[in-house]
């Protein structure tokens, strides 16, 4: 059973006050995501992929389409019990504690009382709010709210986890934290739907991803499959600092960084490439395929998309 | 489900004494000590009524004007701040959202009337050096006064459901100021003819009759109310302030939190 399907979710929003306008945020999505996988939503900012999560957490209302989580309607109260959200810069009632929030929201969750004390203490250990447990909110920073997010979004022990842009203001040793939580979360069985436009979070993390733009969906796959397209050229390293002369006749794109020197040629020459390296008596170090990263299929995807709606104009 | 409306509640309670709401209450103590203190020296036998008319008179101004300013924010607020994108993210129905706002403001300006009513019993004593039976009935005042809030605060709570908060004070004040006056425009109501009489007659159902819930004068005069409109004013304040619930859950279970 798929964790999460979209069956066609769209929204137009009304702008205006006299004079309505219509302003699609949403084209009609279609999307399905299995249960346990981390799953990457991206898209740059006003994509549509805050409206997708709010739509999912019945914020808004959708102008049509419906959806599937855990198997139930996602308009059915009982399955908020069985989900975790992470809105984008989190906003929390700044009169309460850490703890207070986390019991309030554990109240407001249905965790029972006795498992809800051990729990509290337990999520704000996991997040490092520990110390400051008993510190108003209002005089938290925003790495600190951004972690009291992530605790009130898993403290109820949800199935399914979405988080916008869950990096959002946090230094890199809390980036590093939320990504070995959401690793964690993984292990534990439990799916993760994040979006968010930084895209080297999402190709360490995800299993699979989504890319939307302008409210429409542009692709979707494995991360793997999505950057294995070789680019029919291999990068090779050697020891060195400088570029012999017969290198540079192959023409290969070199950098020396201290010792090394990377070169990037095509695939067919390779083997004149290590004969040139021999003959040159330079210490090979290795040579591998060439591979789109995720970022380049981003940008490449939106270039594309941004080619067919000028064509369109 | 009460549960939740329960913990919701709480947590409205709990913002507003931590929001220093609460400190109104220094303010109606110096009030009423400095008047009780004046009246005892420049009033001879009406210090009592003075004490009563001006302490409950008080209790009701300082109630309405927390219950306006913390009403409508109730909704409002908690969308402008997103607060309400990790409440209703839970197993939390909208209705019982905005049911429980209403209790925790409610139940704050219970709170704020008792520390308020021991305030007025306590400047009564201090000028008239004694209770006496007919004080009893400053409860019925204060009891009306209670039910005034309630109205208020739903109907504040219906405007924060649609509006900004500075259109839903302007509403709810209005409401408030021309409820007052609700008997007048009873009466001027069925003076009017055609038109104009349908229209006026309209209005004065609408606006909330807040004259039948001012007892304060007969009350400084040791009057009695009659049981038949304490009956009448409880089952007004329910009514109405259900409508104006209903109103606001009609609004806020059909509207997008962008």
């Amino acid at each position: 059973m798929p964790a999460i399907e979209i069956l066609g979710l769209e929204k137009t929003y009304s702008l205006g006050f006299w004079r309505k306008r219509p302003k699609r945020a949403l084209q009609p999505l279609h999307l399905t995501v299995e249960d346990g996988e981390i799953f990457g939503f991206l898209g740059p900012n006003g994509a549509g992929k805050t409206t997708t999560l709010k739509l999912l957490m019945g914020l808004v209302f959708p102008t049509a389409g419906s959806a599937r989580i855990l198997g139930s309607e996602w308009t059915d109260p009982s399955v908020k019990a069985q989900i975790g959200f992470l809105p984008e810069q989190p906003y929390f009632y700044d009169h309460l504690t850490a703890h207070e929030l986390l019991e309030y929201y554990g109240q407001l969750s249905g965790v029972p009382a006795k498992q809800r004390k051990h729990r509290v203490e337990q999520v704000l250990q996991q997040v490092g709010l520990r110390d400051v447990q008993s510190v108003q909110l209002r005089k938290f920073s925003k790495g600190m709210l951004q972690r009291v997010g992530i605790g009130q979004a898993i403290l109820h022990d949800p199935k399914l986890l979405f988080f916008d842009e869950p990096m959002s203001g946090l230094d890199p040793m809390g980036r590093r934290e939320v990504r070995d939580l959401m690793e964690q979360l993984k292990q534990e069985g439990k799916t993760v739907f994040f979006s968010t436009h930084i895209l080297s979070d999402a190709e360490t993390l995800c299993d699979r991803v989504a890319i939307i733009h302008k409210g429409e969906l542009r692709g979707v796959g494995a991360v793997e499959d999505l950057t294995s397209s070789v680019q029919g050229k291999v990068e090779v390293v050697w020891h060195g600092t400088q570029i012999p002369a017969s290198i540079k006749a192959l023409s290969a794109e070199c950098h020396v960084t201290g010792d090394r020197v990377r070169a990037i040629v095509n695939e067919n020459q390779q083997d004149a490439m290590i004969d040139a390296l021999r003959r040159e008596r330079q210490r090979l170090i290795a040579i591998t395929p060439v591979r789109t990263s995720l970022e380049a299929y981003f940008v490449e995807k939106l270039r594309r998309a941004e080619t067919t709606a000028g064509r369109t104009v | 489900m009460r549960t939740r409306i329960a913990h919701i509640a709480s947590n409205t309670f709990r913002e507003a004494v931590r929001d220093r709401v609460l400190y109104n209450l220094i303010a109606f103590a110096l009030l009423l000590s400095g008047a009780a203190i004046l009246v005892g020296q420049i009033s001879i036998e009406i210090e009592k009524l003075v004490v009563i008319n001006l302490g409950l008179t008080a209790v009701s101004l300082f109630g309405v004007v927390i219950a306006i300013f913390i009403g409508i924010g109730l909704v409002s607020k908690e969308i402008e701040k997103r607060t309400l994108y990790t409440v209703l993210s839970r197993p939390v129905r909208r209705w019982e959202f905005i049911v429980g706002k209403f209790f925790g403001l409610a139940g704050t300006l219970v709170v704020n009337t008792f520390f308020m009513a021991i305030g007025v019993f306590a400047a009564l004593f201090y000028v008239s050096h004694k209770f006496v039976r007919a004080d009893a009935l400053i409860l019925v005042a204060l009891y009306f006064i209670v039910l005034e809030f309630v109205i208020i605060c739903s109907l504040a709570l219906l405007f924060s459901s649609f509006s900004s908060p500075l259109l839903s004070a302007v509403f709810a004040f209005s409401l408030f100021v021309i409820g007052n006056f609700a008997e007048d425009l009873r009466n001027f109501a069925g003076m009017a003819h055609g038109f104009s009489r349908w229209l006026a007659t309209g209005a004065a159902y609408l606006v909330p009759n807040f004259s039948a819930f001012n007892v304060i004068t007969s009350i400084a005069h040791e009057q009695p109310v009659a049981r038949q409109l304490i009956l009448q004013n409880t089952l007004y304040a329910l009514f109405y302030a259900s409508m104006a619930l209903s109103g606001a859950v009609l609004i806020f279970e059909n509207r997008d939190l962008k």
